[in-house]
């Protein structure tokens, strides 16, 4: 067990956890932000994407000693009041069946217009084929994305 | 208007105060978070009046409707509201909508499967709108002493016209609330619809996007302690002694142990799975602890031995054998040929077949095959539950609470009204949990440790526990006269552990000599519902063989069909056709109209397909290209009779998901076993379909009809792997028999 001081969502966080303990559970377990989804443990399925200074990153595999002070967003932090233009993309095509592969899927959707605020059609093909959705919502988070772009 | 009598659905309109266990308690968490919109609404009401157990009216107007049924991602918590709140006649921006949790005695049907939430709750919920919007007009007919015939109501609002007054719902609904329920109302005409029929966004939107705990996942509470469970590595096997030693020493580990879900003599529903009956539990402080133990368990198993257990169905009781001994997938396939060459059971015979073949000009015979498939929900299986001496609270995802509460009581040996099931959203169900064997495993644990537990399933756990789709074959045989008349035809459909024939659905009807017969294996992998049971596999099967008897006829496919439907319907063979087939042709004419069938594009490879299941009516064309070698589908058209759609956006958005799962499960799905072992654990080695393989669009129409409606999860999948198969045909010359289609395809120039 370590004592490590993490930021997330702008806030300070300090957890007691044995240092291989994936952010994923760290987030879950200890500091209750349940919206960062388990979904196979192993990076497959994107289930888990958060930002690690801005990049997406699946929660996971990455232990918690590897974090260090870099600034950790969570699905809770994406936005204040909900709002950021992707969420409000994702409502307008009223993308979601079941939701449980959507908070990821809408995380690695923000890194990329973080990266690209204009990605081809290809571009979002690929940034988002590391994200499952079982319920097959495939067509309309392209098209958020899209229209989040755009915005 | 349609009069029906209130009392044929009595129990909803039961007060929710008059019953055990008192009012509903409302709490400002979910109120905050589940307006379905973000126009400006009302604010919260001081006082809440039941006019029944769906709907409850605040001082202020405000309406709160149960949905009944548990949600897994077909939206029936935005649909189902959406029928009460127009018979109820109020604005959709002051409903609230709450899922309601198991209660047998409040709602009529609270099970989510089959694609008949909407179809069975139709007449139940426009009663239950209606007869609470009448007790509303009853009451201010009462206070404004008119007669109840001339109070109109609209939007929430009651007027009357005579005398010019008007109140809203929220200043008549203390007294309507304490009036008698009306022995018969009045339903609306169809043309009075002002919700249904008008899309309306997911009224979980805005908790989903922003991450809010609304699956059993996410469920902590004070003192919760996290468990997982460790399942035999094969069917076939169960626990021989377990070393739980080193488990138990890893931090953070409170107990390690084994348990019996349910005892061999315990009589089982079709429900209760007979997986794996005894299992080791590992129970901690965290998840990851937990995980990190249950590697170090050390545990023995052996081969287990046949077993007879009684399964109570819809024809009684009835005692199955659970079959001892190791099987692999090369095994069964051996055995599905030898059973496929053997006599079957006659499912239905028409005319003279035998004579029939011997006659034709020309016999085509196809066979036709499929794996196991796993479901795969995103949300892998778990359970929250706190047992106590005198009272059980189940939290899960659960697709039939009312099927799994039998197993509790007898497991937990508790009467079932000391069982509370509340229904937690779930992360998928796709069949799967219709099976609520985790809800047992989770109480039984949280029995043991006296206390509130959340029982997690790794995904390993969850992808090789097995209750899979069977696996199934089936060989077709069609005779064609000279003129290429269809004359006979012929389908033999077996499978592990069920045959997948549907002896009455088309083309049974459009032609006069047919046989249709069914044979099954035995085995102690389980299977279980997964999207469209049956149909999934036989639907592609019999509409990829349709497209080469066509082929073989000469004949364009969609009008060789329409054609077999024209015969069905002026001349029907036999008595037990289970299909309209005017509406069945409908959606062919409107499928092919919307794709420009007949001027398809050049570079375009086409399949169509068209199938009848769970009620609703399904014609698709799917455009395949290759590009770089890599088959790219750019287009799915499907037209669908469900009769009147409930919310055109959300039905369409369950279109598109049904087709997209469709092809990617005809591509790539797959499970195998080698020593009873599931080859495929993780999404590594098992391929569900990505971003980059979904339809670059999908379109989806509706027939415009005013029949009643019908559900939309499941008909839209099984007729995607015929419009798969058959473009792929058109775009390889090359016909695709066997699934996942994948497999083939890597033999070919293609790489997938």
């Amino acid at each position: 067990m370590a004592i490590f001081n993490l930021n997330i969502n702008g806030k300070k966080q300090q957890v007691e956890v044995d240092p291989a303990t994936p952010m994923l559970w760290v987030l879950r377990d200890h500091l209750q932000l349940v919206g960062t989804k388990y979904g196979c443990g192993i990076a497959q399925c994107g289930a888990c994407t958060i930002h690690l200074e801005g990049q997406a990153m699946r929660s996971c595999q990455l232990p918690v000693s590897a974090v260090g002070e870099q600034a950790i967003t969570t699905i809770e932090g994406l936005s204040e009041k909900g709002d950021h233009p992707v969420q409000k993309a994702w409502l307008e095509h009223d993308v979601p069946q079941c939701g449980y592969c959507q908070a990821g899927q809408i995380m690695t959707a923000a890194a990329l217009l973080n990266s690209n605020p204009d990605p081809s059609e290809e571009e979002i093909e690929t940034a988002m084929n590391g994200n499952i959705c079982r319920c097959g919502t495939y067509l309309r988070i392209k098209a958020a994305v899209k229209t989040a772009a755009a915005s | 208007m349609t009069l029906v009598k209130t009392n044929l659905n009595r129990r909803s309109f039961l007060k929710v105060s008059a019953l055990a266990g008192g009012g509903m308690m409302l709490s400002f968490s979910w109120l905050a978070g589940c307006k379905p919109s973000s126009e400006e609404a009302l604010s919260l009401p001081k006082e809440w009046f039941d006019l029944n157990s769906y709907i409850k009216i605040g001082d202020n107007g405000l309406v709160t409707l149960m949905s009944p049924n548990p949600e897994f991602g077909s939206n029936v918590k935005t649909s189902m509201p959406m029928i009460l709140a127009d018979e109820l006649d109020v604005d959709w921006k002051n409903v609230i909508v709450k899922q309601a949790d198991f209660f047998p005695e409040r709602y009529d049907r609270q099970f989510t499967g089959g694609s008949q939430g909407i179809r069975q709750g139709w007449t139940p919920l426009r009663t239950a709108g209606a007869t609470a919007r009448q007790m509303l007009v009853n009451a201010a007919a009462q206070q404004w002493k008119v007669s109840a015939e001339e109070i109109t109501t609209e939007a929430g609002m009651l007027h009357h016209k005579g005398s010019g007054q008007q109140a809203s719902y929220g200043e008549i609904a203390s007294l309507a609330a304490t009036l008698p329920v009306p022995e018969e109302i009045n339903l609306k005409k169809f043309d009075a619809f002002h919700i249904i029929g008008t899309s309306r966004k997911n009224v979980e939107g805005q908790n989903i996007v922003t991450g809010k705990p609304l699956f059993a996942m996410d469920r902590f509470q004070e003192g919760m302690l996290v468990a997982m469970i460790a399942h035999p590595p094969a069917f076939g096997l169960k626990v021989k002694s377990v070393d739980v030693a080193a488990a138990k020493a890893m931090p953070g580990i409170r107990d390690v142990f084994t348990f019996q879900t349910l005892s061999d003599d315990y009589e089982r529903n079709g429900f209760d799975t007979t997986t794996f009956t005894e299992l080791v539990a590992i129970v901690g402080n965290t998840t990851w602890e937990v995980m990190n133990a249950k590697k170090a368990l050390t545990v023995a198993w052996e081969e287990a031995a046949d077993k007879n257990v009684v399964v109570k169905g819809w024809n009684g009781a009835e005692s199955i054998l659970i079959p001892g001994g190791i099987e692999s997938t090369e095994g069964h396939k051996t055995r599905m040929e030898e059973m496929a060459r053997k006599t079957a059971e006659v499912l239905r015979k028409d005319g003279d077949p035998d004579a029939a073949f011997k006659k034709a000009d020309k016999v085509i015979e196809r066979t036709y095959t499929a794996p196991y498939l796993a479901h795969n929900c995103m949300e892998p299986r778990n359970c929250f539950a706190h047992v106590t001496a005198d009272k059980a609270e189940i939290y899960g995802p659960i697709q039939a609470p009312e099927f799994i509460m039998q197993a509790l009581s007898a497991r937990l040996g508790l009467p079932k009204e000391k069982i509370q099931i509340n229904l937690a959203r779930m992360g998928g169900g796709f069949g799967q949990r219709a099976y609520g064997h985790h809800m047992v495993e989770a109480a039984v644990i949280s029995q043991k440790m006296n206390a509130p537990i959340k029982m997690i399933y790794t995904r390993e756990d969850d992808m090789t526990y097995g209750i899979y789709r069977p696996t199934y074959t089936a060989t077709y045989r069609a005779a064609l006269d000279k003129d290429n008349n269809l004359i006979a035809f012929h389908v033999k459909g077996g499978g592990i552990p069920e045959h997948p024939v549907s002896a009455n659905r088309f083309p049974a009807g459009a032609v006069d000599n047919y046989l249709a017969e069914g044979w099954k294996l035995n085995s102690n992998i389980t299977i279980g519902a997964f999207r469209a049971p049956r149909s999934n596999f036989i639907g592609g099967a019999e509409q990829s063989f349709m497209d080469e008897v066509a082929e073989l006829a000469g004949k364009d496919p969609i009008e060789f069909r329409l054609e077999l439907l024209r015969r069905a319907k002026n001349n029907p063979v036999g008595k037990d056709n289970d299909y309209d087939p005017d509406r069945y042709a409908g959606v062919l004419q409107l499928v092919r109209e919307k794709s420009q069938w007949n001027e398809a594009p050049s570079n375009v490879h086409r399949g169509v397909s068209a199938y009848f299941c769970h009620n609703t009516y399904v014609a698709e064309v799917l455009d395949l290209v290759i590009k770089d070698n890599l088959p790219v589908v750019e287009k799915v058209y499907a037209a669908v009779d469900c009769g009147i759609v409930i919310n055109p956006d959300a039905a369409r958005n369950m279109g598109e998901g049904g087709i997209v799962d469709g092809i990617g499960n005809a591509l790539f799905g797959e499970m195998t076993f080698v020593d009873g072992v599931p080859q495929k654990s993780n999404f590594d080695k098992y391929r569900l379909i990505r971003q980059k393989e979904a339809p670059k669009a999908i379109e989806i129409h509706f027939v415009q009809n005013d029949l009643e409606p019908t559900g939309l999860g499941e008909p839209l999948f099984p007729p995607v792997f015929a419009a798969v198969a058959n473009a792929l045909y058109k775009a390889t010359g090359k016909r695709f028999y066997d699934q996942p289609f994948v497999n083939d395809l890597q033999t070919s120039e293609m790489r997938m």
